[in-house]
């Protein structure tokens, strides 16, 4: 590498991976919750499925946009770690994206196909969605042991494709608890509880099976200072888990008030979570493989894509906060007139 | 089968399936705002019939068009890492370019645009319905400009091989830029148009002949007519730009093997690429060298001055045919239907089985444009700059030998699934004979 180009653009690569890493936080929170309302689809009638899934239906292609940022980011600024990433997840990824064709498709098909057969386009909606938050989950785990093999590492790399499918869920019932009323309204009160409870599990057994696979992730836990952190951290997730429990007990309150708090809690928790993950890591972008600053592309190309960024980006906070204000409250049947 | 040739097979099924729906969408995006103009002018209802229809079909397209796409932003890493590490500096931003502006634009609009209609004002709708067709626009426009620098690269300067970035606006609007832009996006239109008359047609035949279908068949015929013959206009400036610009793909294109002054235009022949010359040619003397040089005694460049150096002749050869062959049946076609309109006649029952049978024409048009460019590229994956072999991954070859057989799989149930919906919505929209807003 040309250590004299690095000299006068050394801190673009970390903006990058800021922001790589915030297009891929607010992807897992935003197309988490539409998938997860996918994954709750399987047992309702159909009159709540359509409910359900007219609350997600004029936002869920904006919000896997995200994660075509944050993979284009990643390829355009640590082209190196991409390859690793895609290439070593080779099968996963093409999984997953073979599933998110057929989840973006499905949500038309549902409709427009002859009503005979729109019950099957319902259960693609649904089997997608698992497949989607599966794979991702398990690409997840993978990343973050630094593609190690291994029964022990596929075992976490599964407990976490697991924590992740409880985690979604979760976001998808605090959406639906925000945005729906009713019958529908209660069982997604239900449905978050249950799986607040599956999280939970989840995250004690791949935090528990996390130091086998890896020395480096518990060398970092029990060194000090970090370990004040990474009790700190646990703790919040923990008194917020049980704030959650309480509101939820407590929902749905008089005119609808704080129907929201649950959707926000979930929030905080995957933005704690995520900071958790992240600091597992740090500074590498592929974990115990390649650094920040070993991985990027040249400072110039990187600052002509930052400064189209720092354009872009008010308009499209703009525009998305009116997408949500626009099609705020409770969810209406899906129509084009 | 290698996984050279396995990841090649892959990321041109992908393209090619890509490509199908955003050709469709960028200018029907547009065909849907002309609609709402109209009805907002005319207050005629039939304009809104033709708009909340089309809005359907619309939908349809885009979701394939986004899932498809979202395919395509993992391919390059995930098959062709040595693309990225060679050019990335050049690519990335443009990819980059094309994300930020152009999809999260579109896509969340097309939700206001979809699912707004009663929660907006109908000024906004329109904005947001115009905010969607200029978002497909633009990202037609960002990835053009990156294809176009793969085969006519400009604005950059190598050092140790690697590709950096010296005038972006070079790079942006490198040589065959502007060219590739306007005949790509005609090609949109002539793929729309013919959609749309196909299945306005299609509705005509079941019965259904209110004011909506005919004034949309109008529509779509005489825009069609209006396109054709400029996009045969702007093929040619874009063959002559290729002339300057790739000889090598050119001279493939025309099936040349000599250099020669007053070289023939090959009509039919069946090249031979190991005795380097062409079976059973039928072809008419000097015409080639007329319109590639623009004088029957131009000198043309011939294959056998690029020997190692330029593509395999036959897909090329046959891919421009199909093309020009597609194109010139268009202009006749519409012609023909434009005479009928300016006469006032009835449309004859022929005529619409024939504007049937062309729905998916623009189809044919586009994929096989897209594989003279592309194919008549090789072996070069970056013009003069990086070969396709070796940008390729190093995977096992039964890994993409699965994936591929998946995405295949996949493909074929999605095409079969949108062609049938398609039809199934016309004959749907068909059987009900009223004027009120058709709930989808
Ligand atoms: C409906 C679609 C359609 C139709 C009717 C035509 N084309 Fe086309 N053609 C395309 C759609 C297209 C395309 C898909 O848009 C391509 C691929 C890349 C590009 O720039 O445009 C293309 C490429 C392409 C190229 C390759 C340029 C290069 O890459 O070097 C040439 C020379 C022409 N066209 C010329 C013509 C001519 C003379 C036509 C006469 C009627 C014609 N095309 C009709
Ligand atoms: C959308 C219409 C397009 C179609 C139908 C298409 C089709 C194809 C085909 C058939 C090939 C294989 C050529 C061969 O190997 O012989 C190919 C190669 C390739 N094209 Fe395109 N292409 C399109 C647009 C683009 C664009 C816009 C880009 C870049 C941004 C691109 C990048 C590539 C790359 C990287 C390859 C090399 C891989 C390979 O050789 O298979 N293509 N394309
Ligand atoms: C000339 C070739 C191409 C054209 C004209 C084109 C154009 C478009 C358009 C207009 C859309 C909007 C969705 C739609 O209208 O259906 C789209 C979607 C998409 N395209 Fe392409 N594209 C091309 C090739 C590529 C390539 C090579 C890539 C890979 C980097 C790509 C990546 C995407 C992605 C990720 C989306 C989804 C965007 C979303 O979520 O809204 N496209 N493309």
């Amino acid at each position: 590498m040309n250590l004299e180009i690095f000299e006068n653009g050394a801190w673009l690569p970390f903006v990058f991976a800021f922001l790589i890493g915030l297009s891929m936080l607010l992807y897992a929170i935003l197309d988490g919750y539409d998938l997860g309302v996918g994954l709750l689809s399987k047992s309702v009638d159909s009159d709540e499925r359509d409910r359900m899934i007219a609350s997600i239906g004029p936002f869920w292609d904006a919000n896997e946009t995200w994660l075509v940022l944050g993979v284009g980011l990643l390829l355009v600024a640590f082209p190196p770690a991409h390859g690793i990433v895609l290439t070593s997840l080779y099968l996963p990824v093409t999984l997953m994206i073979v599933a998110l064709v057929f989840r973006g498709v499905s949500f038309d098909f549902r409709k427009k196909v002859a009503p005979e057969a729109q019950h099957k386009w319902n259960l693609v909606f649904f089997w997608s969605s698992l497949c989607i938050t599966l794979t991702q989950g398990y690409m997840v785990g993978r990343f973050m042991i630094g593609f190690q093999s291994g029964l022990i590492a596929e075992l976490f790399s599964v407990f976490f494709g697991m924590l992740v499918v409880s985690g979604y869920a979760l976001m998808g019932s605090c959406w639906l608890i925000m945005k729906a009323e009713g019958d529908l309204q209660k069982k997604a009160i239900k449905w978050a509880r249950n799986s607040i409870l599956l999280m939970t599990l989840g995250a004690v057994l791949s935090s528990a099976v996390a130091p086998f696979v890896d020395t480096r992730i518990y060398d970092r836990m029990f060194s000090f200072p970090e370990v004040t952190l990474l009790i700190a951290m646990p703790l919040i997730s923990m008194i917020l888990t049980l704030f959650m429990l309480f509101i939820l007990k407590a929902l749905p309150l008089e005119g609808d008030r704080l129907s929201w708090m649950p959707f926000a809690i979930s929030i905080s928790i995957f933005v704690l979570g995520f900071l958790g993950l992240v600091y597992s890591f740090y500074p590498y972008i592929i974990p115990g493989q390649l650094k920040i600053v070993d991985a990027s592309a040249a400072p110039e190309s990187l600052l002509v894509i930052l400064i189209g960024t720092g354009i872009v980006l008010p308009f499209m906070i703009g525009y998305t906060t009116l997408a949500y204000w626009i099609f705020r409250g409770k969810a209406e049947d899906l129509s084009y007139d | 089968m290698d996984e050279f040739l396995l990841s090649r097979i892959q990321f041109a099924a992908n393209i090619t399936f890509h490509i199908l729906f955003p050709t469709i969408t960028i200018s029907l995006g547009w065909l849907l705002l002309y609609f709402k103009w109209r009805y907002s002018r005319s207050k005629d209802y039939q304009w809104m019939e033709l708009y909340f229809y089309f809005t359907k079909v619309f939908a349809l397209t885009f979701s394939l068009g986004v899932v498809t796409g979202v395919t395509m932003s993992f391919q390059f890493g995930t098959n062709w890492p040595g693309y990225m590490n060679t050019v990335g500096n050049i690519a990335g931003p443009l990819l980059a370019y094309e994300i930020l502006t152009a999809f999260f634009l579109e896509a969340t609009f097309l939700g206001v645009m979809l699912y707004g209609f009663r929660r907006v004002p109908a000024w906004f709708h329109s904005l947001a319905t115009f905010l969607v067709a200029a978002g497909t626009t633009l990202s037609a426009f960002w990835i053009l400009a990156l294809d176009s620098w793969m085969q006519t690269p400009a604005g950059h300067v190598m050092i140790d091989g690697v590709a950096h970035a010296e005038s972006w606006w070079d790079i942006v609007f490198s040589p065959s830029m502007p060219y590739r832009l306007f005949h790509t996006l005609l090609g949109s239109g002539l793929t729309v148009a013919f959609l749309a008359a196909g299945l306005l047609s299609y509705r005509y035949l079941k019965g259904d002949k209110r004011p909506a279908v005919r004034t949309g068949l109008a529509t779509c015929v005489v825009a069609a007519a209006f396109l054709a013959p400029v996009q045969a206009f702007v093929g040619d400036m874009h063959g002559i730009n290729t002339r300057d610009y790739q000889p090598a793909k050119l001279a493939a294109m025309e099936a040349l093997w000599d250099s020669e002054d007053g070289a023939p235009l090959v009509l039919f022949a069946l090249p031979d690429e190991e005795a380097r010359e062409n079976k059973f040619e039928i072809a008419i003397p000097k015409l080639g060298s007329l319109i590639i040089t623009r004088d029957p005694n131009g000198h043309v460049q011939g294959l056998n001055e690029f020997e190692g150096e330029h593509p395999r002749v036959s897909p090329v050869f046959w891919s421009f045919r199909i093309m020009v062959g597609t194109g010139m049946i268009m202009i006749a076609v519409s012609a023909v239907g434009a005479y009928l309109i300016w006469k006032k006649r009835e449309w004859p029952k022929l005529y619409l089985q024939i504007l049937l049978a062309m729905t998916f024409s623009g189809w044919v048009g586009t994929v096989s444009g897209w594989y003279v460019t592309e194919i008549g590229r090789q072996p070069w994956l970056v013009y003069g700059i990086l070969k396709t072999k070796d940008a390729v991954a190093d995977l096992p070859p039964e890994h993409v030998a699965l994936t591929l057989t998946g995405y295949l799989v996949t493909y074929v149930l999605l095409f079969i699934a949108y062609i049938g919906s398609l039809f199934y919505l016309a004959r749907k929209e068909a059987a009900t004979e009223s004027k009120t807003p058709a709930v989808s």
